[in-house]
């Protein structure tokens, strides 16, 4: 997978995980992409800043991110953010406080990492917060694990959540990006 | 590095944040947004009377400038002012370099700096007595950010940060008083109205 992670040449990114969610996000018209970055994450990064559709940075804590979305969405332009698995750990607060009750269709994507290979003991634990926190607050999510269920489960959660109003979270699986390993 | 006797803050008049909230109010005449922190910063918001352009945030404590840099990008010819207190700003320094470096030019925050957490029974803040907010501001690339002398100050400042090259910030030290309203707690309305004021939606 690492080696699939280095071919970003255009021809190649739409059949690629990455590549499948730049294409969707445009499709949907979502072109204010704030992230706090991830390893998994890299080539997605790259791309969309390399795409002048996008208008995307880096923020200090997702938290950050979450709010500039907000206010975008209110004001008319659509967006998601990107994060990994302890990134959407700090995000309680502003979920129940914020996206959930004044109904913000904010869309993340979550690289998860503690699973399937995990080499830190803190990143494990933090994960086996996610679910339970997004079941908790009612919160529509799926785990993205099969490149060719990938790009309907990412097309139908962001118009589901625009079309009702409400928060999705899509987590990305090892199964589907290689994930994080210990190599260094 | 400024002991607080020479601190620029303690130069600087202390004001009330209705009073300011009610002098920025008087200025908008082009539908500006005008977004309000959590707790006394809103409730002033509200107390200054009602406009569809007003947000208001009822939780996500520190992301009133966020939320602000969301609606400036979004619509880059209207003027979006965002109030915070200095606590809320001390939870989400970060956001101050993330605008920085974005440097929307029609974005203008207000921080109401008191020292305290009125609301929560006016403990101290962890900065209060050495932190200097518009210092932080600038040292995070912020550069257009200054203390207000005085209300008329204060005056001069918001005119002025309508016409800058870049976003601007200003300090305004105030007093121990609560808010004067209290905004009602109805998220969905607020953020409807919101919309609406924005131009974004029609009402059904």
């Amino acid at each position: 997978m690492a080696v699939a992670e280095e071919k970003t040449s255009p021809e190649t990114t739409e059949k690629s995980w990455h590549g499948i969610v730049l294409q969707t996000l445009k499709r949907n018209d979502i072109r204010l992409v704030p992230y706090v970055p991830d390893r998994v994450l890299t080539t997605l990064i790259r791309n969309l800043h390399a795409d002048p559709f996008f208008t995307t940075f880096p923020t200090a804590r997702e938290e950050e991110a979450v709010g500039i979305v907000s206010g975008a969405w209110m004001g008319g332009m659509r967006g998601a953010v990107l994060m990994q698995t302890s990134g959407f750990a700090t995000l309680a607060n502003v979920l129940a406080s914020l996206a959930i009750p004044y109904q913000i269709p904010l869309i993340m994507f979550v690289s998860e990492r503690g699973t399937l290979g995990e080499f830190n003991y803190g990143q494990s634990l933090v994960c086996r917060t996610m679910r339970p926190v997004l079941d908790s607050l009612a919160m529509e999510h799926h785990t993205a694990t099969r490149l060719d269920e990938f790009e309907f489960i990412v097309d139908r959660s962001i118009k589901q959540a625009i079309s009702t109003q409400a928060p999705v979270a899509l987590i990305l699986s090892p199964l589907l990006t290689g994930g994080k390993v210990f190599d260094k | 590095m400024s002991s607080a006797n020479d601190n620029p803050a303690r130069n600087t008049k202390v004001m009330n944040r209705f009073d300011i909230t009610s002098r920025l109010i008087a200025k908008l005449k082009n539908e500006e947004a005008v977004i309000g922190g959590i707790g006394n910063t809103n409730f002033d918001l509200w107390a200054a009377g009602h406009r569809p352009q007003n947000f208001y945030m009822l939780g996500s404590m520190g992301l009133a400038f966020p939320i602000a840099l969301g609606v400036a990008l979004a619509q880059p010819d209207r003027r979006i002012f965002a109030l915070e207190g200095d606590g809320s700003l001390l939870m989400q320094l970060g956001s101050l370099s993330t605008i920085a470096t974005l440097a929307p030019k029609n974005l203008t925050m207000v921080v109401m700096d008191n020292g305290i957490y009125q609301i929560t029974g006016a403990q101290p803040t962890p900065g209060a007595a050495v932190a200097d907010i518009v210092a932080i501001a600038v040292a995070s690339g912020l550069t257009n950010s200054s203390w207000a002398a005085d209300e008329g100050d204060f005056e001069r400042l918001i005119e002025a940060s309508m016409s800058a090259a870049g976003p601007t910030l200003i300090g305004v030290r105030i007093d121990d008083k609560p808010g004067t309203g209290t905004t009602r707690r109805d998220p969905v309305q607020i953020r409807e109205r919101f919309m609406h004021g924005m131009g974004v939606r029609e009402p059904l």
